[in-house]
């Protein structure tokens, strides 16, 4: 982690947004846009996730960071912006529960990272296979909280196999973390064990699918 | 001789050694299944809840019998509304609290107008008419610090506390007259002790430095006023570096995360509080006996020694999806490696390191 990151990821932790402001404009005189994102951004929204998921920082601290980034970003590389990344199509959505937490912290984090994308709120199964079908929705982010809702991410799935379209699925919440065989048990293509882990791949695969 | 849950829980909660290691399976929704009724309609009757509870503590030998219903019924009372499900908790559908402004002009229900917690009193009354003092019997208190994530939902919660301080207190104002008034009563019905659900507190959603200017405030001006003995449980969150800060507020008991090493606890805790955990209630639906078996055993062997342990799962709340085999075999494992003085511990750690 070069100092620069070292010196953002400081300021989100203390949800210092006047002197995170202050250091993207400053980078901004050496810098293009999304460079600043790449380079500076997401890099320290990915130290923090990595420190929730060790216990060292709170949701709290990942949950303002992603709201002060996805401001920030939102100012330098508005939604018209060509070098937001609107492809493949992609959605998130919180399935069946009504806390929405954790979708609200990972659409930030996607923002933030320079990505648009479709926020579906809360759905059920129905309602959500209905929705991607019509949208040709092509990359899925499903967060949960609690157990019975991780378990409906399957029927998700099978839906998509029986209606022979291929979505890419990522979920993520607390049933994952607890218990780490779950995503796959229930078919999904990955599991975030952190935002801005779901961030990275989701990054990944939309360049493969680009390719 | 054999001792009732009663004394052998008071025992561990004294830091000594009681004839077994308690064992806590807080089960909920399972006594629905005990009853071949759906959970709405098992919640739908304090009768059933005090049939269920009293069968499943004779089923898998427990020492506690628990009140709790579900989480928002306590927002039922602020005017809430309850989605049930088939196989899990019921939700609380939907914030009371849609705009900040509403805050200004909140006043905390009557424990008597509202018909869940009414049902849950007749409860607590009905299983102490049955079990008299040998079987503690659990209620529960969602704190005031956590109890918005549920009435506004936790990301404009958090907005609220770091953006409206002034509202932010008015609110903590209004629960905890709530809270208290909420955990004397089921008290007053016969509940041996207050589980008090504070998951905002943990670090997992807020750091420690936010925790001492908020949900410890929050605890201290609660639980003095509570007449009664409190279990602090964070809901599966971590506690390692406030667990001194909550043995502070005065609680006897602190719910632990699978998160966590239960033996670091254990030593952190330094005899000032009991801890009551750490089974991963998660990953427990798709335990083999042998996996309940070893995950007990751990527990016991990190935790057990010198008492101040009650064996359970991390989240406060058995899930229902977690099938009977599993709970018995749990059940049993406790029975077999709880017995004190626990001389199998050595040489066990020494082929499970």
């Amino acid at each position: 982690m070069n100092d620069q990151v070292r010196a953002f990821r400081a300021l989100l932790e203390s949800l210092d947004r006047v002197g995170a402001e202050n250091a993207i404009s400053q980078a901004l005189t050496a810098m293009t846009p999304i460079q600043v994102i790449d380079q500076i951004v997401v890099p320290a929204l990915e130290e923090i996730g990595r420190a929730w998921e060790a216990g060292e920082v709170a949701l709290s601290q990942v949950y303002m960071s992603g709201r002060i980034c996805e401001a920030l970003v939102e100012a330098v590389l508005p939604p018209s912006d060509p070098d937001r990344k609107h492809q493949p199509r992609s959605a998130i959505v919180t399935l069946s529960d009504f806390h929405m937490m954790g979708k609200r912290i990972v659409y930030s984090h996607m923002r933030a990272s320079g990505f648009e994308l479709f926020d579906y709120g809360r759905m059920d199964v129905d309602e959500l296979v209905e929705r991607v079908l019509a949208d040709k929705i092509r990359v899925l982010m499903i967060s949960v909280l609690m157990l019975p809702s991780a378990l409906k991410v399957a029927e998700v799935c099978r839906r998509f196999k029986e209606a022979g379209v291929v979505v890419r699925v990522i979920v993520g919440g607390a049933p994952f973390l607890f218990d780490d065989k779950l995503w796959r048990e229930v078919g999904a293509d990955a599991m975030g064990r952190n935002a801005a882990e779901a961030v990275a791949l989701v990054g990944g695969w939309m360049q493969e699918m680009e390719a | 001789m054999s001792m009732t849950p009663m004394q052998r829980t008071l025992a561990a909660l004294g830091h000594r050694e009681p004839d077994r290691v308690p064992l806590f399976l807080l089960l909920t929704e399972h006594g629905a299944r005990e009853l071949g009724l759906s959970i709405e309609a098992y919640f739908s009757r304090a009768e059933n809840v005090i049939e269920g509870q009293l069968r499943l503590h004779r089923k898998y030998r427990t020492d506690c019998l628990y009140a709790f219903y579900y989480a928002a019924i306590e927002v039922e009372a602020w005017g809430g509304s309850t989605l049930f499900i088939e196989n899990g908790p019921p939700l609380c559908a939907g914030p009371v609290i849609r705009s900040p402004a509403q805050i200004d002009s909140l006043q905390p229900p009557a424990i008597a107008g509202a018909a869940g917690l009414g049902r849950v009193l007749d409860t607590i009354r009905g299983l102490k008419a049955r079990v008299g003092d040998t079987v503690p019997i659990v209620g529960v208190a969602i704190s005031p610090f956590s109890l918005p994530v549920m009435q506004m939902g936790f990301d404009r919660y958090l907005d609220l506390i770091f953006d409206q301080p002034a509202r932010f207190e008015r609110l903590m104002q209004a629960n905890i007259e709530f809270t208290v008034e909420w955990a004397n009563a089921q008290l007053a019905a016969g509940a041996t002790a207050i589980c008090y659900f504070d998951p905002v507190s943990s670090t997992t959603s807020i750091p420690r430095e936010l925790y001492l200017s908020t949900g410890m405030d929050v605890a201290r001006r609660v639980l003095p006023r509570i007449k009664g003995p409190t279990a602090t449980h964070m809901a599966s969150g971590r506690v390692m570096p406030i667990l001194g800060d909550i043995a502070d507020t005065g609680t006897a008991i602190v719910g632990v995360s699978a998160l966590e090493d239960l033996a670091e606890l254990k030593a952190a805790a330094h005899g000032r509080v009991a801890l009551l955990g750490n089974l991963n209630g998660i990953e427990m639906r798709r335990w083999s006996a042998e996996q309940a078996e070893f995950a007990v055993r751990r527990a016991i062997a990190k935790a057990g020694r010198g008492g101040g342990f009650l064996l359970g799962e991390n989240h406060g709340e058995v899930p229902y999806l977690v099938p009977d085999e599993v709970l018995l075999a749990i059940s049993a494992a406790a029975e077999r490696w709880g017995r004190y003085p626990l001389d199998w511990i050595e040489a066990w750690q020494k082929d499970n390191p």
